[in-house]
């Protein structure tokens, strides 16, 4: 066992784990903070998206050793109190989910595109959403959302 | 996955003292091939030596005529880099188009050669540029680094340091991706250099290899119409669900021409 300090979502946290702990497990299992989802845990789907000191990750093939000392945002984090977050509204307002299952990846993955690049083009918002599956919404309206999100929609 | 030890030394030395005292190691980098590998119970260590601590193993600089890339370096980094832009643009469009953003924000070039997958674009990049890769231990040419599907001259707990990318006069990357996985069906890296045109091709083979031909046909004449048919044996070439080797066979001309066209452009 190893004991592992980061901040989730600003509050800090310290837990025992065993260091073949998934990040993702230790979010949902050791956290219970169960918005962050695991759809293939292959690392092809990307519902598990967070980000780790600002960067988006697949938290399924990441451990939570290596998570150590780094400040981690997870979907729950997004929202400030009743306010959603600029992109969960867009999500919300352009029916960019169906099940919602991918959604919590998808945000996340959205969110660190519009950090590095603000106003990204269609082209830009497809390849950025490589490691994203969905399976519902056929992508239209997710690319919608996170357009009107950057404020570059037509 | 099985438990392991976890260790995260901050020095060469460090680590090669976790390997020392470890009965059955394995080291690690971006994990984004180990832990897959892990979880499936393909690989199993006792312990786990994490190279995320060693600041020597970090960073691009420039070294005389040369680009030298830290093991550690992620794909982002090599993609965002200025100084990779600027010298080697074939690189940086090559770690471009690995896997996708949080594969990118992970995944490390010393863990993609020491893994040399016979679809991944690193090693492509590596031998088309005439690149040197360090070790803990020596200097090894990419000529001799790179062996058959996921081997390579690597020795037990030899470390990857960093790699050494001569500056070509000109080069270029083109891939055709599997759609799904991105990993190259076939990608080839065509370089232009003092000693000579080199043609790396990844993706169709069992291994990362040189085409011959190619390389003879673009040293005569450093143009798309030089560029007729790959000189490998179908025999030699890959066929799957993905493609068939005469398919790939056909591919290798086709990424050999677009990178030529890249590289002149
Ligand atoms: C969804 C997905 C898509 C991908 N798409 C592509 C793609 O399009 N093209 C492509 O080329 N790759 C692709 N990859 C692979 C990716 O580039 C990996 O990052 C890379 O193969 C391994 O790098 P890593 O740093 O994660 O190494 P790890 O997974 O940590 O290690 C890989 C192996 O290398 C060894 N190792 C690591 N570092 C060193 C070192 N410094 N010295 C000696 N041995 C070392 C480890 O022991 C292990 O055996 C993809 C991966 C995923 C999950
Ligand atoms: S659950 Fe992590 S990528 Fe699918
Ligand atoms: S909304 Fe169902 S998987 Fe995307």
């Amino acid at each position: 066992m190893a004991e592992v300090t980061m901040t989730v979502n600003g509050r800090q946290v310290s837990r025992d784990v065993e260091a073949r702990t998934l990040l993702v497990q230790f979010l949902r299992e050791h956290l219970q903070m169960t918005g962050t989802h695991v759809g293939c845990d292959t690392s092809q789907c990307g519902a598990c998206v967070v980000h780790v000191d600002g960067k988006s990750v697949k938290s399924c093939t990441m451990l939570a050793v290596q998570a150590d000392g780094s400040a981690v945002t997870t979907i729950e984090g997004l929202a400030s109190g009743d306010t959603l977050h600029p992109m969960q509204a867009a999500f919300n307002e352009h029916h960019a989910l169906q099940c919602g299952f991918c959604t919590p990846g998808m945000v996340m993955s959205a969110v660190d595109l519009l950090q590095k690049n603000p106003s990204p083009s269609e082209t830009e918002i497809r390849d950025w959403l490589e490691g994203n599956i969905c399976r519902c919404t056929g992508y239209h309206n997710i690319i919608k959302a996170i357009r009107h999100a950057a404020g570059s929609a037509a | 996955m099985y438990d392991f030890g976890y260790h995260q030394p901050s020095s060469l030395s460090e680590a090669d003292a976790a390997l020392n005292s470890a009965s059955d190691p394995l080291l690690m980098a971006g994990g984004q091939t180990l832990i897959p590998t892990l979880k499936f119970r393909l690989a199993r260590a006792s312990d786990v030596v994490d190279l995320c601590g060693i600041d020597e193993l970090k960073g691009i600089r420039e070294e005389g005529n040369a680009v030298v890339i830290g093991a550690m370096t992620t794909h982002c980094e090599v993609a965002e880099s200025d100084l990779v832009a600027s010298r080697i643009p074939a690189l940086a469009s090559l770690a471009r188009g690995i896997g996708d953003p949080q594969v990118r924000h992970r995944g490390t070039i010393g863990g993609s050669i020491a893994n040399n997958d016979p679809a991944a674009d690193y090693p492509a990049g590596c031998l088309g540029l005439g690149a040197t890769i360090r070790t803990s231990k020596r200097q090894i040419a990419a000529d001799d680094f790179f062996g058959d599907t996921f081997d390579t001259a690597l020795e037990d707990g030899e470390i990857v340091t960093a790699i050494s990318f001569p500056l070509p006069e000109k080069a270029a990357y083109a891939k055709f991706p599997n759609p799904a996985s991105r990993y190259a069906i076939v990608g080839v890296m065509v370089a232009k250099t003092g000693a000579g045109v080199r043609v790396a091709v990844t993706g169709a083979g069992h291994g990362v290899f040189r085409d011959e031909a190619i390389e003879l046909a673009l040293n005569e004449s450093f143009s798309v119409d030089a560029v007729d048919a790959s000189g490998v044996d179908e025999e030699d070439l890959n066929s799957d669900i993905h493609a068939s080797a005469e398919y790939r066979k056909h591919l290798i001309g086709v990424m050999a021409k677009r990178a030529v066209a890249k590289a002149n452009s």
